[in-house]
């Protein structure tokens, strides 16, 4: 046995755009455990349902993280429409599902850039955001923001997107679907890429259950879980199977967000084909009483989303659990007899948002 | 959209009624709190999309069950549970004692008695 050392990784990195540290326990270069911890950026966001009605809490919830905003928005707004029992229109319907699924692309894109980067390969970096550079466009065409868009509302949705638009948005992830077939194909067969990243970190499907590995963490592994395929939003009109890999490794993980972005290109063509006519919003009456529990599927994974509300303004609970939060014991594993300098891409290759984590 | 499936149990039943869920092949997907009038506990199950939840209502000073030793992962469920709401938690198998988040109030998501 080597000596045992203690190496403290974060909360400061260049891999890490957000803090978390880890206490690295090393025999040699290897990992034998490793201990998180988090609390860096807590807000304690879900208490504010004490001050902000459950109007404004929509854009609270949608302010928990900027990738994966609009979908927190509407993973709220879907709780206290079903407690209330609101008919959203089927125009909204789809356009949320637009929206969703360009931030998936959009988060996704973000995720294989910061991977290029912690490899340092610059210029795939590049191109990589200047790709996404396109769909925060088409987010800020259609509804004037490029982050926080605060277009989901209680009820439906705020904006609606003109036909002329829609066209605009089939003509761009079209062209956009040639380039990354570029862009990917660096990712997938590059010798440097593929040498840093297969039969690295790997999960075997039994582990990623044990754990509750959520979204392309689990995926990757083997396993075919996908909360879109029970059919929320305009998911139960569209033809799509959940993207699943055997290996369990960093390169498995990654070839799963790539299958995604394509996917997500098709679905937003389908959405565009099915869209129908009609209003956008249902006018809501009255202040929720009840509870539920919505899942979503985000670009990291499952996440949940729980509304108690008293029939008052002011809700009793909101509380989200994020793709990430589930994914940290999933992430300690496989951080297991890793070498050190491997360590950065293990912990990018679960795509950890903190900002969600410590909402 | 999932059913709402909540089944109420007393704390003592938890381990029990969390041993069954495991031993069916279940996963847990999250353990919730609420904290007016009392403590809420949720712990939500998933299998095959068929989603369940374990709901527990207690009072604060009731102790209640780790579920570590079935599930390792609900660590970091509890000792947020612990350290938001003040929830007394019992031999949570990594218990950061209060740390998790680092928050200089003491239970910032319990309620707090009228003055």
């Amino acid at each position: 046995m080597g000596k045992r050392t203690v190496v403290p990784f974060g909360p400061q990195h260049p891999v890490l755009p957000e803090p978390i540290h880890l206490d690295l326990v090393l025999e040699d270069e290897k990992v034998i455990e490793a201990i998180p911890q988090i609390g860096y950026v807590h807000r304690g966001l879900e208490k504010l349902v004490d001050k902000k009605d459950f109007k404004q809490f929509t854009y609270v919830s949608e302010r928990i993280c900027g990738i994966c905003s609009f979908m927190h928005g509407a993973g709220y707004c879907m709780s206290v429409e079903s407690i209330m029992g609101i008919e959203v229109p089927e125009r909204a319907v789809f356009l949320r599902t637009i929206w969703a699924e360009l931030s998936r692309i959009h988060s996704h894109l973000l995720w294989l850039g910061l991977t290029a980067d912690a490899f340092g390969f610059e210029s795939l970096f590049m191109h990589t955001w200047r790709l996404r550079e396109q769909v925060l466009d088409l987010f800020e065409q259609t509804t004037g923001g490029r982050l926080i868009f605060s277009v989901c509302d209680i009820g439906g949705v705020r904006k609606d997107i003109t036909p002329e638009m829609l066209d605009k948005i089939v003509s761009v992830v079209t062209n956009m679907d040639k380039e990354l077939r570029d862009v990917t194909s660096v990712f997938l067969n590059d010798s440097t890429v593929k040498h840093r990243t297969v039969g690295i970190g790997l999960l075997s499907k039994e582990k990623a259950l044990e754990l509750g590995a959520v979204g392309p963490m689990a995926k990757a592994s083997g396993i075919r879980r996908d909360m879109r395929t029970q059919g929320y939003c305009a998911y139960k009109y569209l033809e799509f199977e959940p993207i699943t890999a055997e290996e369990g490794d960093s390169y498995a993980r990654m070839q799963v967000r790539i299958g995604e972005i394509f996917q997500a290109i098709d679905l937003i063509k389908q959405c565009i084909e099915k869209l129908p006519e009609g209003d956008i919003i249902t006018k809501i009456k009255g202040n929720p009483k009840g509870e539920h529990f919505t899942r979503v599927e985000q670009p990291r994974g499952e996440a949940l989303y729980y509304v108690k509300a008293n029939g008052t303004k002011f809700l009793d609970r909101f509380r989200v659990r994020t793709p990430t939060f589930a994914n940290v014991p999933a992430l300690l594993e496989i951080l297991k007899d890793c070498d050190l300098a491997d360590v950065p891409i293990l912990i990018l290759t679960i795509d950890p948002c903190i900002s969600c984590t410590e909402r | 959209m999932d059913e709402q499936k909540i089944k109420e149990i007393s704390p003592d039943e938890i381990l029990i009624e969390t041993v069954d869920l495991h031993s069916a092949g279940y996963r847990l997907v999250a353990i919730s709190c609420t904290g007016k009038d009392g403590v809420e506990l949720s712990y939500s199950f998933d299998k095959d999309y068929d989603f369940i939840h374990l709901r527990v209502n207690m009072d604060y000073d009731t102790e209640i069950e780790s579920i570590t030793p079935i599930y390792g992962y609900a660590f970091l469920y509890e000792n947020e549970i612990k350290e938001l709401f003040g929830v007394k938690i019992k031999n949570i198998i990594a218990d950061f004692h209060d740390k998790l988040y680092r928050i200089s109030e003491e239970a910032p998501f319990k309620e707090k008695e009228e003055e």
